[in-house]
């Protein structure tokens, strides 16, 4: 009976081994048919969690085997008695030390990546010099203030901004920032292919960089409820080509600004708009 | 406390509670009783009933997830008429709210702290009672106004829809969702009311683990059962107060115009910009400075149980009693300075987080620990595989497995990514339902012939555990895969997004083993209510275990001793020989001579019922 009880304990950790490395095979890993990040940071990222993967899965193949082990000789126990054993100073601090070693590498080598991502003074110089776009998250989308061509991003909302709902595009080939906020309830914004997830908290502006390493358009998704459409806040980053963003800028402004002549009413608004800045 | 009796040791005051009238009739006695046994009593059943409308409340989320905007099946068409039988996104949000908040506060913590603590703590001290009788009764009748309000707050249109977190501003501004504005406050108020429960309960155990020890019984000879129960206690009494005041910020928030949480120039739902000056992270470490401790007044109890029942099953002491209880004080005190691993994402100072971090690593070790320890003690002992057995090694398997989890969330790099998507849940659950629920069914199985005096059905008992293991892992594990490609939670429909719509089939097999592992919870129903009236009779140490609760009578009377125990040694004296048994009792002096030869096959005293294997 209790050698059945063994192989049951047993069955389950090797379906849970079994169906992890299995998993990256029939993509039920990382999102995009388990395509790495879309960020060298991402990749990164992706390496710390391998590293915490594999150190874990010794753990609970370690374990696991014990406890069956142990289970199994306890099933087979022909003696009267069980070991009278009270406990054993050396086995508990080999036991303190060497996990308490690993987790403290751990932690330590984490740092690094960790201030790259979000240490502002280590942000990446091109990236804080012009925050591309502010991103207002709203019950229930996204919405983006780009700066008109040529000019820099204002704290204020300005009348030649360009805005846009959903859809972000940024340049590649570069690390570009965001300014994240949010008009109404707490949001997050989440890029599962670069990795990428920082909550919009009303009241703050919140600076967020990447760069994606391949052009592409990627699924926004908001990550703190943010009530009943939480689920709905669907938008895409797109990231493409220096020219084709320029592109898609120019055609942003005509889109804006066409005044029915044939005009874009935005240069004179532009200019006024600098001079009450000055 | 009034009478002082010299301790016949010489160790150790007796301080008596303050004497109550042994019961008289049936109200007194089983309604408002003072007796702890009853109260224990009345709150596993309380807890049992809520943890059937947490366990429904879980199966609709499952069901909108697998079968997403498909009418739900027997309840649909009588709830949602106007929708068909389907699901609305505002009551799917209700659902997963109400469903962490009645499993949290309503089941795990009462059936931990009120259910165990009010039966095991004077019965494992040796005291006849709890040191405030009346305020043990009153932390039972304040679970009472808790559940009215949250009944009523989800009866509400709108109800409570912020999660269980409760963040700002959704929660704060009633025009955030709309209809929620009486339901959250009415939330907020159920809170309240859970908190003074858990509050008179935790200064009463303190109270009666200090003062009220049988003499003999030194800090280091009780059981670890009560060390779990005790720096519960404490963790309780010192982060409890934080959520309160928090709450009432918040219904000052709601009610009064304050504007702890909300800053100025919000525009929600079309409203006039808000006036304020707040801020809604404050919010956040609020409620985490209470929640993250909370987790481990969810875990610690049954940790020692499970040390406790573990230890008698195998038959052999507990290994490393000390560092056993030094690593149980080493989780609740950085418990305190772990909080800030809730909020990686949140908008704090960044720098934080690498402190944060590094004690939350850090928090890992001692749980190791206890892993290993645990592993030790069944390592070399007589294992006997019954129910209590299976469900203690359930709880060791599915701990491990939430507990490494958990180093993934520590990571803050790799946080972000897993940061509020599925990955959280399983890890979660694994903790909660995998560790915590398996301690409990074993807690409830070990000492149901103490709190009723029968035995539990074995083979019930053991079906019950299978189904619930298989579909507890089949629901749970799959959910890692899902955090894995990016899922985020609270989702009613997460298929609308490209990248997550061939997620649908594995939802649906979670789906399958919920339902699985709730049917089998009916097992565990029938077993207990058969069981109660019908069980074999146990004697008064069923299990031949050592702990001061098995020389009482089953079940106990008033006063739960008939004669006062005295302790002589540690908790866990098992693999000895004493007389033809292998365990010396904490009230034996020494070990009985060995019996003569032809005595030995004979191993039934005369109170035992038969165990099955």
């Amino acid at each position: 009976m209790g050698k059945g009880w063994c192989l049951f304990f047993l069955f389950w950790p090797i379906a849970a081994v079994v169906s992890c490395a299995m998993a990256p095979w029939i993509g039920w890993s990382f999102p995009y048919d388990n395509a790495q990040a879309a960020s060298n940071l991402g990749i990164r990222i992706d390496g710390l969690f391998y590293l915490i993967l594999i150190v874990t899965a010794i753990v609970f193949v370690g374990t696991q085997a014990a406890i069956v082990y142990a289970l199994w000789r306890g099933a087979n126990n022909r003696e009267e008695r069980a070991d009278c054993v009270h406990g054993n100073h050396k086995l508990e601090l080999v036991w303190s030390i060497i996990p308490g070693v690993i987790l403290l590498f751990l932690a330590i080598y984490q740092m690094n990546i960790w201030a790259d991502f979000r240490i502002k003074k280590f942000y990446p110089e091109v990236a804080v010099k012009a925050p591309i776009a502010e991103v207002t998250a709203r019950q229930f989308e996204w919405r983006f203030r780009y700066p008109a061509i040529g000019k820099k991003l204002q704290q204020k909302p300005q009348p030649d901004d360009l805005h846009s709902v959903n859809e972000l595009h940024v340049p590649f080939g570069k690390p570009v920032m965001i300014q994240l906020r949010s008009d109404d309830v707490q949001h997050s914004f989440f890029l599962p292919a670069l990795r990428i997830k920082q909550d919009a908290l009303p009241g703050l502006q919140i600076p967020v960089w990447f760069e994606a390493n391949k052009p592409g358009t990627y699924d926004l998704v908001c990550a703190e409820l943010c009530g009943w459409g939480h689920y709905k806040m669907k938008a895409h980053v797109i990231v493409q080509p220096e020219e084709e963003y320029q592109e898609y800028l120019k055609t942003l402004t005509e889109q804006q600004f066409y005044d029915g002549l044939g005009k874009i009413a935005a240069t004179e608004n532009g200019s006024e708009s600098e001079a009450t800045e000055k | 406390m009034s009478v002082l009796n010299p301790s016949p040791t010489g160790l150790q005051p007796i301080l008596k509670p303050q004497a109550h009238h042994a019961p008289g009739n049936f109200i007194t006695k089983y309604i408002f009783s003072t007796d702890h046994k009853v109260i224990a009593i009345q709150f596993l059943f309380t807890t049992l009933l809520m943890m059937i409308v947490g366990g429904a409340l879980a199966l609709a989320v499952r069901w909108q997830l697998a079968f997403p905007w498909e009418s739900m099946p027997i309840v649909g068409p009588w709830l949602f008429a106007a929708e068909g039988g389907q699901i609305s996104p505002e009551f799917y949000t209700m659902l997963f709210t109400m469903h962490a908040t009645v499993m949290i506060f309503l089941v795990i913590i009462p059936i931990l702290a009120g259910t165990f603590g009010n039966f095991l703590i004077p019965l494992m001290i040796g005291a006849d009672d709890m040191a405030f009788p009346k305020l043990n009764m009153l932390s039972y009748w304040f679970m009472w106004p808790a559940i009215a309000c949250f009944g009523m707050s989800f009866a509400y249109a709108g109800g409570p829809a912020a999660g269980w977190t409760s963040y700002p501003i959704l929660a704060d501004l009633p025009q955030a969702a709309p209809g929620s504005g009486t339901a959250q406050t009415y939330w907020l108020l159920g809170v309240t009311f859970i908190g003074f429960s858990s509050m008179m309960g935790s200064i009463n155990y303190m109270t009666t683990i200090i003062n009220m020890r049988a003499p003999g019984m030194t800090f280091f000879r009780m059981p670890m059962t009560i060390w779990g129960l005790f720096i519960t206690a404490i963790l309780q009494a010192f982060a409890l107060p934080v959520l309160t005041a928090g709450g009432f910020m918040q219904v000052t928030d709601r009610l009064l115009g304050t504007c702890f949480f909300y800053p100025s120039g919000l525009v929600i739902n079309n409203a006039a910009p808000t006036v304020g000056g707040g801020q809604a992270l404050l919010w956040q470490h609020l409620f985490w400075f209470y929640s993250h401790p909370a987790v481990y007044i969810m875990l610690l109890p049954v940790m020692g149980m499970v040390s406790d029942m573990l230890s008698c099953m195998c038959r052999k002491p507990l290994f490393g009693y000390k560092p056993m209880v030094i690593s149980m004080s080493a989780i609740a005190s950085l418990g305190f300075i772990v909080w800030g691993h809730h909020m990686y994402t949140s908008g704090m100072n960044p720098a934080v987080g690498m402190a944060f971090m590094v004690a939350t690593m850090m928090i890992a070790l001692p749980s190791a620990v206890k892993t290993f320890n645990w592993t030790a003690t069944i390592w070399g002992g007589k294992v006997q595989f019954n129910t209590v057995t299976l469900n203690c090694i359930g709880f060791l398997s599915m701990f491990i497995v939430g507990g490494l989890s958990g180093i993934f969330m520590a990571a803050v790099p790799v946080d972000v990514y897993f940061h509020d998507t599925y990955f959280i849940v399983a890890h979660f659950h694994y903790v909660l339902f995998g560790a915590t629920l398996f301690g409990v069914f074993a807690a409830i199985q070990f000492w149901f012939p103490k709190m009723f005096g029968r035995m539990m059905n074995e083979k019930l008992g053991k079906t019950h555990f299978v189904l619930t293991f298989i579909g507890a892992n089949g629901t749970f594990f799959p959910m890692h895969f899902l955090g894995m490609q990016g899922m985020p939670r609270r989702y009613a429909d997460p298929y609308l997004h490209g990248y997550l719509e061939h997620l649908l089939p594995m939802n649906q097999f979670m789906t399958i083993s919920a339902i699985v592992m709730g049917a089998a919870q009916i097992l565990l129903f029938i077993n207990i209510f058969y069981s109660m009236f019908w069980g074999p009779k146990a004697g008064r140490n069923p299990w031949h275990a050592t702990t001061l609760e098995w020389t009482a009578p089953s079940p106990p009377p008033h006063g739960n001793f008939d004669v006062l125990p005295i302790v002589f040694h540690g908790p866990n004296e098992y693999a000895v020989h004493n007389g033809d048994h292998d365990f010396l009792m904490q009230t034996e002096k020494e070990c009985q001579p060995p019996k003569p030869a032809e005595a030995d096959e004979n191993n039934d005293t005369d109170n035992d019922q038969e165990q099955s294997s």
